[in-house]
């Protein structure tokens, strides 16, 4: 409310779990503003509590205490037909395995989403062709995931993502399962797309090339930000692929 | 409405849906895509109801030749067995055909839990993702209901219609025409509509505990890179 140009805004989250007799503090107090627009990334090795930040973002998880609020809507107040709702038409969810649903087409699959928001079959349809185009992948809209590519799938699924013109898009390693190439050219449709819709994009990676777009990058290390990097100071530190991404 | 939605200000009207023709669209895609799976659940309760089916219209056709009066068939009849109600009266089926009948129905019930726990197993992935595209618990439900049920129609409707037809074809061979000259045709109706109708529940019945599983599931399960 203070600032609304704050698409999230994690405040004093922790995260405890219980793992059998003893309680473990994964998140030991997180503050984090995300502005609409940002492409972020969020950084850190395994353990460091970085999917439990990224699931608590993405709505997925609820903190133990403190509070995350997307488009200031405390997430933890929801129900679950609100969290539904939030899901389906706020946020985009882009998986590191895909997801594609098997049994449906490329488009079936992009509409998915607006079916359930209530968009009507025709206008589903016509969005649906529309953001196929966009990745790239109009003339495949009928077919079946297992005869696509895996760079093919998470068009599609990007596709999907943006069916119901999210505010945020979360990516969960979106190159994780893909070549250089492949990861390449989705990173730079993620960018494409933050830059021309507006998106917010916050992701979970590893990967280099992705830093290198990124507006931000939060490193997280042992349950709380570590620091917190804007892209200009990030260029200096990966100087040799610098030159690539001017 | 209630006060406590104006804490959550500047939501507008939440509304996520899933209209009734396009979760039976959405079943019907995924029986067919999951062919061979959907026909193992579809054969143990094709073989339940035919077991079914065949005893009930049997018991019409041994009380249409009782009521027929013609003494070698009754005698055929006692000596297959079967114990030949007084002349007028309805045969009905002995205790120790039905305790089979129940087993059957059991066993047939416990197949289609177990086939649909795996199921459910094989697309965690995909209800995850669904939930995380906004579908709420209710719709994969109803997505695992409307999947049990036309396969419990369709599986029941070939058993029923199966068991009936080995029935009369049976005591046809037995019998000649005198089996079917005195049998209510009402009767055997209302035995593959019943049996059509038992397996409908049967495979709900199976479903249940599976699809309330699915549902709960969290959308979290999504995210973890898990084949």
């Amino acid at each position: 409310m203070e600032n609304p140009t704050n698409i999230v805004r994690v405040s004093n989250v922790t995260k405890d779990f219980t793992m059998g007799k003893s309680m473990v503090h994964v998140l030991k107090g997180i503050d984090l503003e995300i502005k609409t627009g940002e492409y972020i990334s969020i950084m850190g090795p395994s353990g460091s509590g970085k999917t439990t930040l990224f699931n608590m973002i993405g709505g997925l998880d609820k903190p133990t205490t403190g509070s995350v609020f997307i488009d200031e809507i405390d997430v933890s107040q929801l129900d679950a037909y609100e969290l539904a709702w939030l899901r389906c038409r706020k946020i985009g969810y882009i998986f590191q395995t895909f997801n594609i649903i098997q049994v449906m087409t490329a488009l079936e699959n992009v509409t998915l989403p607006m079916i359930f928001a209530g968009i009507p079959d025709d206008a589903a349809r016509d969005k649906g062709m529309e953001l196929l185009d966009l990745v790239g992948l109009k003339p495949r809209f009928q077919h079946k995931p297992f005869e696509l590519s895996g760079g093919q799938q998470q068009r599609v699924a990007v596709a999907r993502a943006l069916a119901n013109d999210p505010a945020i898009i979360l990516a969960d390693e979106p190159t994780g399962n893909l070549d250089l190439t492949t990861g390449d050219e989705i990173i730079k449709l993620l960018k494409l797309l933050s830059r021309e819709k507006g998106v917010t994009i916050i992701s979970a990676t590893h990967d280099l090339k992705m830093l290198n777009v990124s507006d931000r990058v939060i490193w997280v290390t042992d349950g709380r930000v570590d620091r917190i990097e804007n892209r200009d100071e990030l260029s200096i530190s990966l100087g040799k692929i610098d030159e690539k991404w001017g | 409405m209630q006060p406590e939605t104006k804490l959550k200000k500047n939501l507008p009207k939440k509304q996520v849906v899933l209209p009734f023709l396009k979760s039976v669209e959405i079943a019907v895609k995924s029986i067919k895509s999951r062919f061979f799976r959907s026909l193992i659940t579809t054969i143990s309760l094709i073989l339940a109801i035919s077991f079914y089916s065949y005893i009930k219209t049997n018991s019409y056709i041994i009380s249409g030749i009782v009521f027929s009066e013609n003494k070698i068939a009754i005698q055929t009849l006692s000596q297959g067995g079967y114990e030949i109600p007084a002349t007028g009266e309805q045969y009905n089926t002995t205790p120790k055909e039905r305790w089979i009948l129940f087993l059957s129905l059991l066993v047939c019930v416990v197949g289609i839990v177990n086939t649909q726990l795996m199921a459910v197993a094989d697309r965690f992935r995909e209800i995850g993702t669904m939930k995380c595209l906004g579908a709420l618990d209710r719709f994969i439900l109803k997505l695992f209901l409307i999947e049990a049920f036309l396969q419990g129609f369709i599986g029941a409707a070939i058993g029923a219609l199966t068991g009936a037809g080995i029935a009369l074809c049976g005591s046809l061979i037995k019998f000649g025409t005198l089996a079917i000259t005195y049998v209510s045709f009402n009767g055997i109706f209302i035995s593959i509509a019943s049996s059509i109708l038992l397996g409908c529940f049967l495979s709900l019945l199976g479903v249940l505990y599976p699809a309330l599983l699915a549902a709960r599931m969290q959308p979290i399960e999504a995210m973890r890179g898990r084949d």
